[in-house]
């Protein structure tokens, strides 16, 4: 059986890894390697790692220091923040990464997500989506790391980049990014219900029960988290336990049974 | 011991490259057919489409170097995910494709074999044996392995096929024939379980 995967998100600005509140008030969580190499030995599901200032400032991705990080990674490991052609994707490829996150170059050059997952196949394509809720309770699209409103609506843009070949979204709540309130579950219902790519819930984590809502009741393929691994005990491999009690099947870390 | 990876132009090269190193194989990363020759097996990785692949594979001339190496020469060889998918007689992505044909059987779309779930096929899935093999040496029956693909391998004859996994319906998840092995999982990427795995590899001896 397929399990729910816990996936750590690792923001990386400049020289190192920070963790902010709605996108803003960045903080400093400490250096990138030693938190890959701690999350590996601890046999985490996956790990996402995104250059939160590469589509501001208008940065290529960095693939040496992608190179360097990739090393410390025998799990699963998507890069993402910058990524605006072909050649990139392929030099991230060769740096380590499994697969790519991309989300501004996304909404002004849509065609790169079917062009990408005609070369790299779809299950190399992550679409990252920002998602912000109005007052009214509609919800819209940002780009440029959550800074400008692309004025699309999550469920239409998810169902558009599912059909150009986007493998998986990673659907980030810019509301609850970073509070600890907990995922934003209308917003996760809606988009997993649109497409048939499985979506990583994102933003908002505080509790494994937040991971396990976000599951049973919204329809997560995997939950994504920061802070609550950065800022507090909670660690994936209880949130594994956590989701494992409540019924939800988790991947198990491996013993051999060699004798070896 | 020494690996060659055939780097024909798609895949995670970097993440097989370094898991081979960490398992402490001598690793040549072959950018053309002739560095294929003095290893002493061979994967072919893999993340992508079959058609894209199979034309990549024959526009640099790598089919007939895999042909003598592995099939006349009988050396080892490894194919992962999409790599493994082209050792198919033929795939099914956007028409018929021929593939390399190590392994008799087709490529199918996970839908059109009977899968009703999300596709791509994305995360850790237990793989469950049909037989013992060198490839699962101390690696326990059910054991969680990384998949991500929307394509499986479906083998003409059941022979072939090594182990399981199920993603509402039967999907191969290792074949063998003879010295030919497939991984529709990436053990690149499946952190102790896949470095074992790529470890019984590198170990296995051909008759």
């Amino acid at each position: 059986m397929l399990k729910i995967r816990v996936i750590p998100t690792l923001l990386w600005k400049d020289f190192g890894l920070v963790k902010g509140v709605s996108f803003d008030s960045w903080r400093r969580v400490g250096p990138v390697l030693p938190a890959i190499r701690v999350y590996n030995s601890r046999d985490v599901d996956e790990l996402i790692l995104v250059d939160i200032a590469a589509s501001l400032e208008g940065n290529p991705p960095d693939h040496d220091s992608v190179s360097d990080f990739s090393e410390e990674c025998a799990v699963p490991f998507t890069v993402g923040g910058g990524i605006t052609n072909l050649e990139q994707i392929v030099a991230l490829l060769h740096a380590g990464a499994d697969k790519v996150a991309i989300n501004t170059t996304a909404y002004s050059n849509p065609n790169l997500i079917e062009t990408a997952a005609n070369r790299f196949g779809a299950q190399c394509v992550v679409v990252s989506i920002d998602a912000k809720r109005y007052a009214d309770g509609r919800y819209s699209c940002y780009s440029h790391a959550a800074t400008i409103d692309t004025a699309k609506m999550p469920v239409e843009w998810a169902k558009e980049m599912a059909a150009r070949g986007a493998g998986e979204i990673l659907l980030t709540s810019i509301d609850r990014d970073g509070t600890m309130l907990g995922y934003d579950l209308e917003l996760v219902e809606q988009v997993a219900n649109a497409v048939d790519i499985p979506v990583i819930a994102s933003g908002g984590a505080g509790s494994y029960d937040h991971m396990i809502e976000v599951v049973k009741n919204a329809g997560a393929s995997a939950v994504a988290a920061a802070s609550i691994f950065h800022f507090t005990e909670q660690t994936p491999t209880g949130a594994k336990n956590a989701m494992q009690a409540a019924g939800i099947p988790v991947r198990r870390n491996f013993v051999s049974s060699a004798a070896k | 011991m020494k690996i060659a990876i055939v780097n024909y132009g798609m895949g995670n090269l970097g993440s097989v490259r370094r898991a081979f190193e960490d398992i402490g194989a001598e690793v040549c990363v072959a950018n053309h057919p002739a560095a294929i020759y003095d290893a002493n097996r061979i994967v072919l990785p893999g993340v992508g489409a079959f058609t894209e692949g199979m034309k990549c594979l024959a526009n640099a001339g790598w089919a007939p170097a895999l042909h003598e190496v592995v099939i006349q020469q009988g050396k080892p060889l490894l194919g992962i995910c999409l790599g493994m998918q082209m050792l198919a007689t033929t795939g099914h992505e956007g028409g018929e494709t021929k593939g390399l044909g190590f392994i008799p059987g087709r490529v199918q779309r996970l839908d059109v074999i009977g899968c009703k779930l999300r596709i791509p096929h994305v995360g850790w899935n237990d793989v469950n044996y049909l037989k013992d093999d060198v490839l699962f040496d101390g690696i326990p029956d059910h054991s969680d392995f990384y998949f991500v693909h929307s394509y499986a391998f479906v083998p003409e004859n059941q022979e072939h096929l090594i182990a399981n996994t199920s993603y509402d319906c039967d999907v191969a998840a290792t074949i063998r024939n003879g010295n030919v092995f497939g991984c529709q999982f990436h053990p690149e990427k499946s952190s102790k379980a896949g470095r074992l795995l790529l470890k019984n590899f590198m170990d296995y001896v051909p008759c």
